[in-house]
């Protein structure tokens, strides 16, 4: 597991895991540098995925742009043309994009934290020996494998609801074994919206996170920890000097997916509150103004900013995390 | 590898130490573990129970655990009321995820050849670009699809869907279609053909042992997020395209109740993914870790 | 290492075979289905809400509709947030995707305006059999821009207020034939706990402009608001804008229903089915679930008109019609389809078929003179009949107005502000925020949309 890697480039984080396997690996030898003979053909297996990727995510960002300064509401047909920076201006000025942006960060970073959090306590869980652990394993991915649109209106109206929920159902039936007929009959969506949201998007989660974490965990060298114990090391010692250590890029790795896939939630959003009661994060934003309000203008600047702002977000992260990993390999 | 991780860490728990008390811990902790796997898995069971009964007991509170169990719910997301068939739906979600899944290996299998096994120059930056496509919000491009899908006449039609799902699934695959190539021995490779192999021989005996694995799992990951897509689904579709979660949504009504067979459909709609998610448990911890496990 | 991962390579060919046959499969099909659609000239699609009126005409079109005129009809049902941003998305782009839509007296005139709607009017004359000279005269009027006519009922709806007599009977309560919002509010106070997790009245609170802004505007009306003045100036922060809404907030705080910030118009049916509630105040058409025969509270509701305070009637006016889409290439089968729907024989179909109580009724005159109908309905056809003959969306407060509309104001922007302005009451319902606070935020709101009409 000592393998001295000599490859030394910023993003060799990227394939960060690979270092850690066993076998015949080419990160012994490095990635022989390509010479310029022969470059189109090393670079033609590249491209059709690259012109696709051009073509499919790139191009249409271009028409979004040009509309961001159109002035153009469908249920307005007659009232066409060239609105310059307006929809800028107006987008600027208009509290709820500053809390849509709000929520999305909060969003995210809540449910990314604390879903990475279980996950790693059930993962240390599930990396230990008992009965059933296989059966286990099953019963806390399946969250994962509910499609979103699903697991968002089972929250919403199986467990969430006020009226017939599980949450209030089962409130009702323990205050009825004590006699009571009176009890508490909290509205879960609308007393703790982003709660809600938050809750039903860690249930799906987690599951996710466990699974790379308990994926880190077993390929973790059992030779050191076997000698660590001998040592006389605790529990608490092995997981901090050693168990940790070697999680940490799974961690990085797992946080990275999740963000990237949570930051775009529009599901859960759209299903619990219809992003009232101050939840709509930015793809719900960029959605209400496209699709309810029709307002193709508004919602292409919006489109812009959010563009922006991830390119600015995206670089930032992908900086951190590749110096993170830069240093580690020091 | 999984069960030789748990062999040795077994036995090297020394009998030096107070095996009573390790035990009793262990067996705690084997319960936490039980509970937590029940709590994560009620709300799915609640589904599942709800979906098999009547839509008042359905709405009971407090809630009827033994109400008398009916197959109404699903029978009324086979169409028993309406008349309306859920396989429509069901084929075309089908379609565009095993279509596009099948696209996105046809593309990122090579693209991550170029970036490995002989990588380009500058393949970092080409990975980035990759990346960045993902961090990117498909919502804004939205619109101008939308607008370029109703002149191209491309409306409600489902290989708009797999061209919009392979661009969404092709960076995360191109990145674990990269990691599982990079376990491939070139040495061995290169000693291969120089010893006469022919490329098929390097292909089957060399490169599949590796890749095949690499590939179901990178499959598994896409057909998974390609089936679970709503918001293009959403906008994109209408009679003929329209995918299961789009169906779906369309069982909750503003009248009337509906959890049970909302319920139901939504079992029912889980159930591909749930199927091939538990029948290849192994490979979507592999594909999730980009190829750490085996 | 290599054993195990031979192994697994032949574990993972077979499915990835099996995957790739099926989508040779799904794509055969779903080409063939395609084709199919294509080559049958007599075929056309729609796109509606899947409230339960329209989910029996789901059920009723294939035997029916579809067997005597060979015209095969693809639905699209879906909820009605859904489907409203699915039809102005179609419509407006004129895709054509859809023939023919439901569409409301809100969008009707608008849609009109916009040259998105063919003209029904050559239709109506034609087709003798339809009897346009049936249709109530308020609801054919909210459908008709400049002289022509652009959608047909399929039902029409206006509000009112229901409540548990046999409650009110045991309490010693007694409801007024006309009653005001102040007696409502009382009657509220006292019914509330009549029974064990009894409330007094429900009220819409979740968001959405056509949920709480509904019943909510209604009462902004009667108490002497609006949401412009005729000259576009917005009115939301109004003393009497602000009267009305801390009414209704306070009265839905104390006694209304439990979650009431997400409870719309299924939520309230529940409560009330379920003895959750002792009133409620909505559409006219939930009668016909209430009165259902497996309604646990059938023949215990009594109506009566929707409670006012300043004006004399304050029910909203409210239709589910069919619109046929300009850019649509089937418009003689399309009207087909609407002429059978809206037309008399639709509802003796339900009525046999189905029961009386379901038939979408609402919308024509000769319904409440049908005496198989009207003995079904007897609890609440004459109450339904009167709020619907009430109502006039063209002078529905005590101010003129700019635009036509009871429960919404008749301008595209509306369905942007009301949602809007709805998540902030919505918010005030829960607690979380004030009703002064709310309501400055949606001045500010409202004056963004005034001044684009307050230039013209």
């Amino acid at each position: 597991m000592s393998t001295p890697s000599t490859t030394s480039s910023p993003s060799r984080w990227l394939r960060a895991p690979d270092a850690l396997r066993r076998g015949p690996s080419v990160a012994s030898a490095g990635p022989p540098r390509p010479r310029p003979r022969g470059a189109w053909a090393r670079r033609a297996p590249l491209l059709p995925a690259l012109v696709f990727m051009i073509v499919v995510t790139q191009l249409p960002f271009v028409g979004t742009l040009v509309i961001s300064f159109m002035r153009w509401n469908a249920l307005d047909p007659g009232n066409k043309g060239f609105a310059g920076l307006s929809n800028y201006t107006t987008e600027f000025t208009d509290p709820q994009l500053r809390s849509s942006l709000t929520t999305t960060v909060v969003l995210t970073a809540s449910v990314v934290l604390v879903s990475l959090a279980l996950g790693l306590g059930l993962a240390l869980l599930l990396d230990r020996r008992f009965r059933g652990r296989g059966l286990v394993r099953t019963l806390l991915i399946t969250p994962f494998l509910v499609v979103p649109v699903a697991s968002a209106l089972l929250w919403k109206h199986a467990l969430y609801n006020a009226e017939y929920g599980l949450l209030n159902g089962s409130l009702s039936w323990v205050w009825s074994l004590f006699g009571s007929h009176n009890p508490p009959q909290p509205d879960w969506l609308s007393q703790s919206p982003k709660l809600a949201v938050e809750a039903s998007l860690i249930w799906q989660w987690t599951p996710f996170m466990m699974l790379i974490l308990l994926a880190g965990l077993q390929s973790r060298p059992t030779d050191v920890v076997e000698a660590a114990r001998v040592d006389g090391a605790t529990t608490w010692q092995v997981f901090r000097y050693l168990t940790f250590p070697h999680l940490r890029r799974y961690l990085e790795l797992a946080a990275l997916l999740g963000t990237v896939y949570v930051v775009q939630n529009f599901d859960a959003v759209f299903t619990l509150t219809s992003g009232g009661l101050g939840t709509a994060n930015l793809p719900y934003a960029v959605y209400s103004t496209f699709y309810q309000a029709h307002d193709y203008g508004q919602a292409s600047a919006e489109g812009v900013i959010v563009v922006v702002l991830s390119i600015i977000v995206a670089t930032f992260a992908l900086r951190t995390v590749s110096s993170l990993f830069r240093e580690e390999t020091r | 590898m999984t069960t030789a991780v748990a062999g040795p860490r077994t036995r090297a728990h020394s009998p030096a130490r107070r095996p009573g008390r390790e035990r009793r811990n262990r067996g705690l902790l084997g319960l936490l573990a039980w509970l937590c796997g029940i709590v994560f898995f009620l709300p799915f069971a609640w589904m599942v129970l709800t979906s098999l009964h009547g839509e008042q007991d359905a709405a009971a509170n407090p809630p009827h655990l033994a109400a008398p169990l009916t197959l109404h719910g699903y029978r009324e997301f086979f169409g028993s009321g309406t008349g309306v068939s859920p396989w429509p739906p069901l084929v075309n979600s089908l379609t565009a995820s095993i279509a596009s899944t099948v696209l996105v290996l046809l593309l990122a299998t090579p693209a991550a050849y170029a970036l490995s096994i002989k990588p380009v120059r500058k393949w970092t930056d080409v990975m980035f670009f990759f990346l960045s496509t993902k961090m990117l919000p498909a919502v804004a491009g939205l619109l101008p699809v939308y607008l370029i899908a109703k002149n191209a006449g491309l409306l409600d039609n489902i290989w708009l869907l797999v061209v919009l799902y392979t661009s969404m699934n092709l960076p995360i695959a191109v990145w674990m279609m990269r990691s599982f190539l990079a376990e491939v021995p070139v040495a061995i490779m290169e000693a291969a053909s120089i010893d006469g192999a022919g490329l098929p021989t390097v292909l089957t005996r060399i490169i599949a042992p590796v890749v095949m694995p690499g590939i179901a799992a990178t499959a598994l990951i896409s057909f998974i997020f390609s089936w679970n897509e709503l918001l293009f689904a959403r906008v994109l579709t209408g009679v003929v395209a329209g995918t299961a979660p789009v169906f779906l949504t369309g069982f909750v009504t503003s009248q009337g109740l509906f959890l049970a067979k909302v319920c139901a459909a939504a079992v029912c709609i889980s159930l591909p993914v749930l199927a091939a998610g538990f029948a290849a448990q192994d490979k979507l911890v592999q594909g999730l870790s980009l190829g750490a496990v085996k | 290492m290599t054993p195990t991962t031979l192994r697994s390579t032949r574990r993972v060919l077979p499915p990835l075979a099996l995957a790739v046959c099926g989508t040779l499969l799904a794509a055969a099909c779903s080409g063939a289905g395609g084709a199919g659609g294509g080559s049958g000239s007599h075929s056309i699609n729609v796109l509606m809400v899947n409230n339960p009126q329209m989910v029996d005409l789901q059920k009723l079109t294939a035997a029916n509709f579809t067997k005597s005129t060979g015209i095969k009809v693809n639905f699209t049902v879906l909820p009605e947030d859904d489907v409203r941003d699915k039809i102005t998305q179609d419509f407006s782009s004129q895709a054509g995707q859809y023939d023919v839509a439901t569409i409301s007296n809100y969008e009707a005139p608008i849609y009109a305006k916009n040259g998105w709607l063919a003209s029904l009017s050559s239709h109506t004359t034609a087709d003798t059999a339809f009897a346009q000279s049936d249709i109530l005269p308020a609801i054919q009027q909210s459908l008709t821009y400049n002289g022509q006519i652009y959608a047909e009922p399929f039902y029409g709806e206006s509000s009112f207020l229901m409540y548990r007599k046999d409650v009110f009977a045991a309490k010693g309560l007694t409801m007024p034939a006309a009653p005001t919002w102040a007696q409502v509010a009382d009657l509220a106070a006292k019914a509330d706990g009549a029974q064990s997790g009894m409330k007094g009245i429900c009220l819409r609170g979740q968001p959405g402009w056509g949920e709480v802004i509904a019943p909510l505007t209604t009462v902004v009306n009667t108490m002497g608001g609006t949401w412009f003045d005729k000259d576009w100036k917005a009115q939301v922060d109004s003393p009497a804008f602000k009267k009305a809404v801390s009414f209704y907030v306070d009265l839905v705080r104390k006694h209304g229903e439990a979650g009431a910030p997400q409870a719309g118009f299924t939520e309230c049916l529940n409560d009330l089915e379920q003895s959750k509630v002792a009133m409620w105040y909505d559409a006219t058409s939930a009668a016909g679930s209430l009165e259902a025969s497996d309604s646990p509270v059938a023949g215990k509701i009594g109506y009566v008109p929707a409670p006012v305070d300043r004006t004399k009637s304050s029910g909203w006016l409210y239709t589910w019609a069919w619109g046929l889409q300009k850019a649509s290439k089937h418009q003689d089968d399309a009207w087909k389809f609407i002429s059978w729907a809206s037309g008399k024989g639709y509802e003796n179909l339900v009525g046999t078929k189905l029961g009386w109580s379901r038939i979408p009724a609402g919308k024509r005159t000769s319904t409440y003179s049908n005496a198989q109908y009207v003995a079904a309905s007897s609890a609440f056809a004459k109450p339904t009949l009167t709020a619907l003959e009430a109502a006039d969306p063209g002078n529905p407060g005590v101010q003129p107005r700019p635009a036509p509309g009871i429960q919404f104001v008749g301008i595209p922007e509306f369905t942007d502000l009301g949602t809007k302005v709805s998540q902030e009451i919505s918010s005030a319902i829960a607690g979380r925020t004030s009703v002064d606070s709310a309501l400055k935020t949606s001045q500010s709101l409202a004056e963004k949309v005034a001044a684009k009409y307050a230039g013209q």
